[in-house]
């Protein structure tokens, strides 16, 4: 089998594996799934810009959050129905990444962090200021009865395990096509070598613009999925912990890799979940888990099985 | 009260907060110069320095000054501790790379805030200041029977706020001096100038770059201690330092000392007046735009000259 074969083998598989799953779990783990898949994809998202293009962005809550509020805002304001306002979320974000992008991207290394860093606070604070509209700290739910889409009861446990299967899958395909086009090839080699990138004649500004959008556009979709599935929209989504968390499940899971991010959301997930039964400092787990993988597994997860056993994996 | 009153109290406020804002932002500016090291970490240190120093007074008895001056030595001393123990568990196995120390300061960020969070708790306690009298300051004006001198209704400061304004002022001084009389400073300066050459002239770096990352954490301890009579221990407290000191450094040009002091400065009062008079989230959304783009358009900083 040649490798792009075995790569569609794998992702068809695992597509598969979690529609099974879907029917399988018990209630309580079909739901946390749901929940993490829609996270995945918002890794899926960070990971074309971290992973593949080499890009550490510490602002990504603000495409999160622009989907999100782009979504809830035109539901619970404007009384859109879900899938016009999930396209106003899409805009939302995409127009944002393409803002932060033009800007941003003038910068390299440790500026471009603080840069993001910055830019997201300002939205994280503009979200509070403007409390009248998004209800600030304490945000809005979305009233069940709009959050339906051609007849299907998006609040009932299998729809919504499905909604969030789709939305997941359509982002894990995309991305990994993506890579494997000519498109992806130049995103790794600004990773890899940005000069020689730029040497062999690739515009570099323009395949990095792409993918800070393409990133946030994604970014974008998972925070408008959540506020749909789980119908509620608040600024803690907007908050420095959201940019941090889609880094760690790609460092845990393994950066530049397909499956890395939903495998990182899967660990960290429930490593939070068990231990916030044990004390309300979960967050430290959070912390331990950052300092040791800078340290002994800088590619994570699949990263490692990759570089120990399975060349091919994607 | 009127405008001019009202202007000059929240220039004192502002002077306060500059202090405080101008220790935290040093230390950071030190860390970065020196070893190239964003420090994520840097208001968890600051806030271990109050949460110790909530620690030290609630178990010193006696007079309240006696727990104060015992927190104001041992708070730093302690975070200095904890940020060495940092520097050579994570930041040096990590061989200072830039990326994976920002990830790596993260996660200790986490670590000592959630640490705090289950050793001192989820609520915010004051620590009481060694002296605090209130001093009513005058106010002159032309009025009817021409020029007056009176003392307008709450505009005041209390003894303790001049005093951390002085004890910052003489914490700065002293640090230029050292950094620019001393052996010690002179070996600081060189390794941040070229770590390679003040390695082949026998400083050992390793060992200066602990001791600077201490430094870095001692100072945001210490001022700390100072504002905590004012404000109060909470766990969460480390974010707001972290930002106005991100804020300062980046202003007042990466790694340099003086423009970090003036940008303290400046951003300080400026912060102080104009949440007096502006809502505070719109003059922080405000700020933090203003540093976004300071650092896409003029990345060497308002003061600095060099192109970082």
């Amino acid at each position: 089998m040649s490798i792009s074969t075995k790569s569609f083998a794998l992702h068809a598989g695992l597509i598969a594996v979690l529609f099974a799953l879907g029917f399988l779990l018990p209630t309580y783990h079909q739901g946390n799934l749901a929940r993490i898949m829609v996270l995945a994809t918002y890794a899926v998202g960070y990971n074309v810009l971290f992973g593949y293009t080499g890009l550490l962005s510490l602002g990504h809550a603000m495409f999160f959050a622009a989907g999100m509020y782009g979504l809830g805002l035109a539901m619970h304001l404007g009384g859109l129905p879900p899938v016009p306002a999930f396209i106003i979320g899409l805009i939302a974000a995409a127009a944002l990444s393409t803002i932060v992008a033009l800007l941003a991207l003038r910068t390299i290394g440790v500026a471009f962090m603080i840069v993001t860093l910055m830019f997201s606070q300002a939205v994280f604070l503009t979200i509070l200021y403007l409390g009248t509209y998004t209800g600030g700290d304490e945000g809005f739910v979305i009233a069940q009865s709009s959050r339906q889409i051609l007849g299907y009861d998006l609040t009932h446990p299998l729809t919504r395990y499905m909604a969030a299967l789709f939305v997941f899958s359509a982002a894990l395909l995309i991305t990994a096509r993506m890579m494997q086009a000519s498109f992806g090839q130049v995103l790794i080699g600004v990773r890899e070598n940005e000069e020689r990138t730029t040497m062999l004649g690739y515009d570099v500004f323009r395949h990095k613009l792409a993918s800070v959008i393409i990133s946030g556009t994604i970014s974008g979709a998972a925070g408008a999925t959540y506020a749909l599935l789980f119908g509620y929209v608040g600024a803690t989504f907007g908050s420095v912990q959201y940019s941090i968390f889609p880094l760690l499940w790609v460092l845990l899971g393994g950066a530049g890799t397909t499956i890395g991010p939903l495998v990182g959301a899967v660990f960290m997930f429930y490593l939070i979940d068990y231990s916030s039964g044990l004390t309300n400092a979960y967050m430290l787990i959070a912390g331990v888990v950052l300092v040791l993988l800078t340290l002994f597994a800088r590619a994570g997860l699949v990263g490692e099985i990759r570089k120990r056993w399975i060349a091919w994996l994607p | 009260m009127d405008f001019g009153p009202h202007l000059l109290l929240a220039i004192l406020e502002g002077a306060v907060g500059a202090a405080v804002l101008a220790l935290t932002a040093l230390g950071l500016s030190l860390v970065f110069g020196v070893m190239r090291v964003v420090n994520v970490a840097h208001g968890e240190f600051f806030m271990v320095g109050a949460v110790v120093a909530w620690f030290v007074a609630d178990t010193v008895a006696g007079h309240p000054a006696l727990g104060f001056t015992a927190a104001l030595i041992i708070a730093p001393v302690v975070a200095g501790l904890i940020a060495v123990l940092v520097d050579k568990l994570v930041l040096k196995q990590v061989e200072y790379d830039p990326e994976a120390t920002i990830v790596g300061t993260i996660g200790v960020l986490y670590i000592l805030q959630q640490t705090a969070l289950m050793t001192y708790g989820p609520e915010p306690r004051p620590v009481e200041a060694p002296f605090s009298t209130r001093i009513p300051l005058p106010w002159f004006e032309w009025g009817e029977n021409g020029f007056a001198m009176f003392y307008p209704w709450g505009l005041s400061i209390t003894s303790y706020k001049l005093f951390v304004i002085c004890a910052a002022a003489a914490v700065l001084v002293a640090f230029w001096l050292i950094m620019s009389r001393t052996r010690y400073g002179l070996i600081m300066r060189a390794t941040q100038l070229d770590r390679e050459t003040a390695l082949a002239f026998g400083i050992p770096v390793s060992r200066v770059y602990s001791i600077v990352f201490g430094i870095g954490a001692g100072l945001a301890a210490l001022a700390a201690v100072l504002i905590v009579p004012i404000q109060q221990a909470y766990y969460l407290m480390g974010a707001e330092p972290l930002l106005l000191s991100f804020i300062v450094v980046i202003i007042g040009g990466l790694g340099s000392v003086r423009g970090t002091v003036v940008a303290a400065l400046l951003i300080g009062m400026s912060d102080g007046i104009i949440s007096v008079f502006l809502s505070p989230t719109l003059s922080k959304i405000i700020a933090t735009l203003l540093v976004a783009l300071v650092l896409v358009f003029r990345p060497q900083g308002l003061f600095g000259t060099k192109a970082a």
